[in-house]
């Protein structure tokens, strides 16, 4: 069993126009930059890419989303990206966007082998529209279901030859989850190292989820808003 | 004179108690973590996965993994924990978070809020606001009461898509605090030196006022 593979464009190797992708990170933190600008310079298309967001216009998602490689984004937030809410607004790109703790059980419970659950986010709202509603305990919940994706793109700051993972602080978010819901998860790490030198108290993400390693090179790790004392 | 920003932050800040785990929004609400009292300690989360939010770091100690939800770099207390996202909804959604302040668009005076999309103009997304709304035990809104334009937010029905039904339960503006009550917004405080009637004239939706009103604390 070999798992590491040599680069982001090794890693991406399979992935095909129209195909469903998720992306880890939370704004520009924990994304799994090598491996974006790999499909970004791969020029894939017609992608349906579940990130909670889309990166900033010119970094991340963001590239992809200004290339027109993306078909339907599946998000949370679109907040600062303008070409994205630009996109959106004009109906040129299909957007489905989902309370925050919803796309994250979505992806959990793909992972987890659970088609759909019950959550009260969103009763009442647009995000109700053609949803099932049921009542628990008094208060009404909507049907959501699982999402999985054929490719899984996430990023750890240390990873193993048997792709174990372990997050660096709030560059965790989306990651663990992602990894677990993908039928083919990329891992792309800040330190990989040989099995058996992570401490297995300490992995996050088990190395069952992951089917490809590598480790990343040249991370930028922008930062959205610098803000100091 | 109508609060600032930071004035209706502080007037927030009142309403924490020792023990608190808090979730602030983006905005005015995030200004409240710089007004806790000394003498209560309040735990805040942050959902994009951090229980423990410390202040922001000094110059040379920024740290690009080491956010919160408005994206901004910040430090972890000391006994913070991090998380996954799902964990973090985790703790939303079980009802784990005592208090959730946010911004809002519009709130009605059945307690609907408003907050996250301006139909063919703006698009921010509902993030985390749907999941916390709807699951919070207490939450207070922070906001102007007013829009630019000088038209109320404090509305009879909300014109805007909705981020939750029926889930406010406090409202700090800068004219007023105001509870969402069986028949609209009761009057519960005004900002120093402004009137009941101001308030009312800025006020929309039915206005509940019962008996002398009391100026803020600050």
């Amino acid at each position: 069993m070999n798992k590491v593979v040599k680069n982001a464009e090794e890693a991406i190797k399979g992935v095909k126009n129209g195909m469903t992708l998720m992306l880890g990170g939370f704004g520009l933190c924990g994304i799994p930059e090598n491996s974006l600008k790999a499909l970004a310079a791969s020029g894939v298309k017609n992608l349906i890419c579940i990130s909670n967001n889309a990166g900033v216009d010119d970094f991340g998602l963001g590239v992809l989303l200004r290339d027109r490689q993306i078909k339907k984004m599946i998000a949370s937030y679109v907040g600062e990206n303008k070409e994205f809410e630009r996109q959106f607004l004009s109906g040129e790109l299909e957007v489905e966007l989902n309370p925050q703790g919803t796309l994250a059980e979505r992806i959990r419970a793909g992972g987890a082998g659970i088609p759909a659950f019950y959550v009260p986010a969103g009763y009442g709202t647009e995000v109700a529209e053609e949803k099932e509603v049921r009542e628990f305990n008094g208060k009404m919940h909507l049907l959501e279901t699982a999402l999985t994706a054929d490719f899984a793109f996430v990023k750890a700051k240390y990873g193993d030859t048997a792709g174990n993972l372990i997050y660096n602080n709030t560059a965790n978010n989306f990651n663990n989850m992602m990894a677990t819901a993908g039928k083919i998860t990329v891992a792309e790490v800040e330190e990989l190292v040989p099995a058996g030198e992570l401490d297995p108290n300490q992995i996050h993400t088990p190395g069952i989820f992951v089917q490809r390693i590598f480790r990343g090179v040249n991370y930028e790790k922008r930062i959205e808003f610098e803000t100091t004392q | 004179m109508a609060l600032d920003k930071n004035g209706i932050a502080k007037r927030i800040a009142q309403e924490l108690k020792d023990g608190y785990y808090v979730n602030l929004g983006i905005g005015i609400p995030t200004l409240v973590a710089n007004y806790i009292p000394e003498n209560i300690e309040v735990i805040l989360q942050s959902e994009n996965g951090l229980l423990g939010i410390g202040p922001f770091p000094e110059k040379e100690k920024v740290d690009p993994d080491l956010i919160n939800a408005g994206k901004q770099t910040v430090t972890a207390v000391k006994g913070a924990s991090f998380f996954d996202s799902a964990v973090s909804f985790a703790m939303i959604r079980g009802g784990h978070i005592d208090l959730t302040v946010l911004g809002a668009f519009e709130v009605s005076e059945t307690g609907d809020i408003a907050s996250w999309k301006i139909p063919g103009k703006l698009v921010k997304g509902m993030g985390g606001a749907m999941d916390l709304v709807a699951s919070a035990k207490n939450i207070i809104v922070a906001t102007t009461h007013t829009n630019r334009k000088g038209e109320s937010k404090l509305l009879k029905k909300c014109t805007l898509p909705l981020t939750g039904v029926a889930c406010v339960k406090r409202i700090v503006t800068d004219l007023a605090v105001l509870d969402i009550a069986e028949n609209g917004f009761k009057l519960i405080e005004r900002a120093p030196g402004i009137s009941v009637e101001e308030i009312k004239s800025a006020t929309e939706g039915n206005l509940i006022i019962d008996g002398d009103i009391p100026e803020m604390k600050l």
